[in-house]
């Protein structure tokens, strides 16, 4: 088993093992951008990834004349 | 990581602030840390008549979600832009929060004022060059100060956060745009000319704590983006911004804040005056404007009935 990472429709799997950041630099998401969740839950990005986790990012950046 | 006032688990680090919350402690902190810049910037007082502008997304339910916690007096208000799908659900979100907290909301539809939606205006105006992000804005912002004028309200606030803030802040920079660059600021002051004060509580906070609030506090905002937002430069500055700040945390926070120095210690101080000493009334709204006979709004919006006149006439011939 692997690690889910999914942004809006987007799906990534990545090796257990790294942090959340570590993870997210790797697929080539802005940790600025995002909100890692887990059930639900916020949780912080230097959370060490386990097998089967599947982390829920929250899009933060919005955009247009304002 | 865990949280500094109570040693439980964290739900948000702050690295700007070198500070890591649990999702009680953050829940505490946003309207502490609101009040404080409501107060710092001389936003409003405790008595002042608050019309929010509410757009369905994020912020600004954040924002209407924390100055109620606050104990303000607030009236929404929703403008309906008529962007299909984007706009109806947008609006069930401003109602439905506004219903569940028992706030008033006030809606104003653009078609049912102007005669066109906000994607049919930009397809007859030469403004924006056929994307609808200039006529809207302009109509926002003018809808916004119409609204508060007839209401009789002392000040208007938006939910624009601190990467909003940079995001044009950097673009206006780009271009030395010092006219806008004078103006920019938490709070824009009233003019004699018929301008409301407009005030920014969140200009402090970065997007995604305005995020995580709405999300820990369970607050249903509208998610998806406007089709439109795709590609916007707004969007492009506020990724180059964050890049940037993930190798120098705080750099964001520290560009808005030595800017609001320097603006202070009295750069742009000279624009600031040259636009005011420009100011006139737009001889067909009344909305201070710096061209001299009608403002940016009436021009835009007599020229899309004009040719949306024409266009049907040539449509029946
Ligand atoms: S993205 Fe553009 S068109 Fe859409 S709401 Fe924002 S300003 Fe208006
Ligand atoms: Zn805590
Ligand atoms: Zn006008």
């Amino acid at each position: 088993m692997a690690v889910r990472l999914t942004l809006r429709d987007k799906e990534f799997t990545v090796n257990p093992g790294t942090t959340i950041r570590q993870a997210l630099k790797l697929v080539g998401i802005q940790p600025e951008s995002v909100i890692p969740t887990r059930d639900g839950e916020l949780i912080t990005d230097d959370e060490i990834l386990k097998d089967g986790d599947h982390i829920r990012l929250i899009a933060v950046i919005s955009g247009g004349s304002l | 990581m865990r949280c500094r006032k109570c040693g439980e688990k964290a739900a948000i680090n702050m690295r700007q602030h070198k500070l890591a919350l649990c999702g009680t402690h953050f829940l505490d902190w946003i309207p502490e840390q609101t009040q404080r810049f409501i107060e710092k910037y001389r936003m409003f007082g405790e008595d002042s008549r608050i019309l929010l502008a509410v757009s369905g997304g994020k912020d600004s339910l954040a924002l209407w979600d924390v100055l109620q916690r606050l104990g303000y007096q607030t009236t929404g208000l929703y403008i309906g832009l008529g962007i299909n799908e984007y706009s109806m659900r947008s609006q069930e979100m401003a109602e439905k929060f506004a219903t569940e907290n028992d706030l008033n909301l006030t809606v104003v539809d653009v078609a049912d004022e102007e005669g066109a939606t906000i994607p049919e205006a930009s397809k007859l105006t030469e403004r924006g060059k056929g994307k609808p992000c200039s006529v809207c804005g302009l109509t926002k912002r003018h809808m916004m100060n119409r609204v508060a004028r007839e209401g009789g309200y002392d000040v208007v606030t938006t939910g624009h956060n601190l990467d909003d803030e940079v995001a044009v802040l950097f673009g206006n920079t780009l271009n030395w745009a010092v006219g806008y660059l004078a103006r920019q600021g938490p709070v824009l002051e009233e003019t004699a000319a018929g301008l409301v004060r407009k005030a920014k509580p969140f200009c402090r906070f970065y997007e995604r704590e305005t995020a995580a609030y709405t999300l820990l506090r369970g607050i249903n905002y509208i998610y998806e983006e406007c089709p439109y937002a795709e590609g916007a430069t707004s969007i492009y500055h506020k990724e180059l911004l964050n890049q940037m700040e993930e190798v120098r945390p705080g750099l964001k926070l520290s560009f808005y804040l030595s800017f609001l120095r320097a603006k202070e210690s009295g750069l742009f101080v000279q624009e600031s005056t040259l636009a005011k000493s420009k100011l006139a009334q737009c001889r067909t709204c009344g909305q201070p404007t710096t061209a001299p006979d009608q403002c940016a709004y009436c021009r835009t919006w007599d020229g899309v009935r004009k040719r949306r006149v024409t266009t049907r006439e040539g449509e029946t011939r």
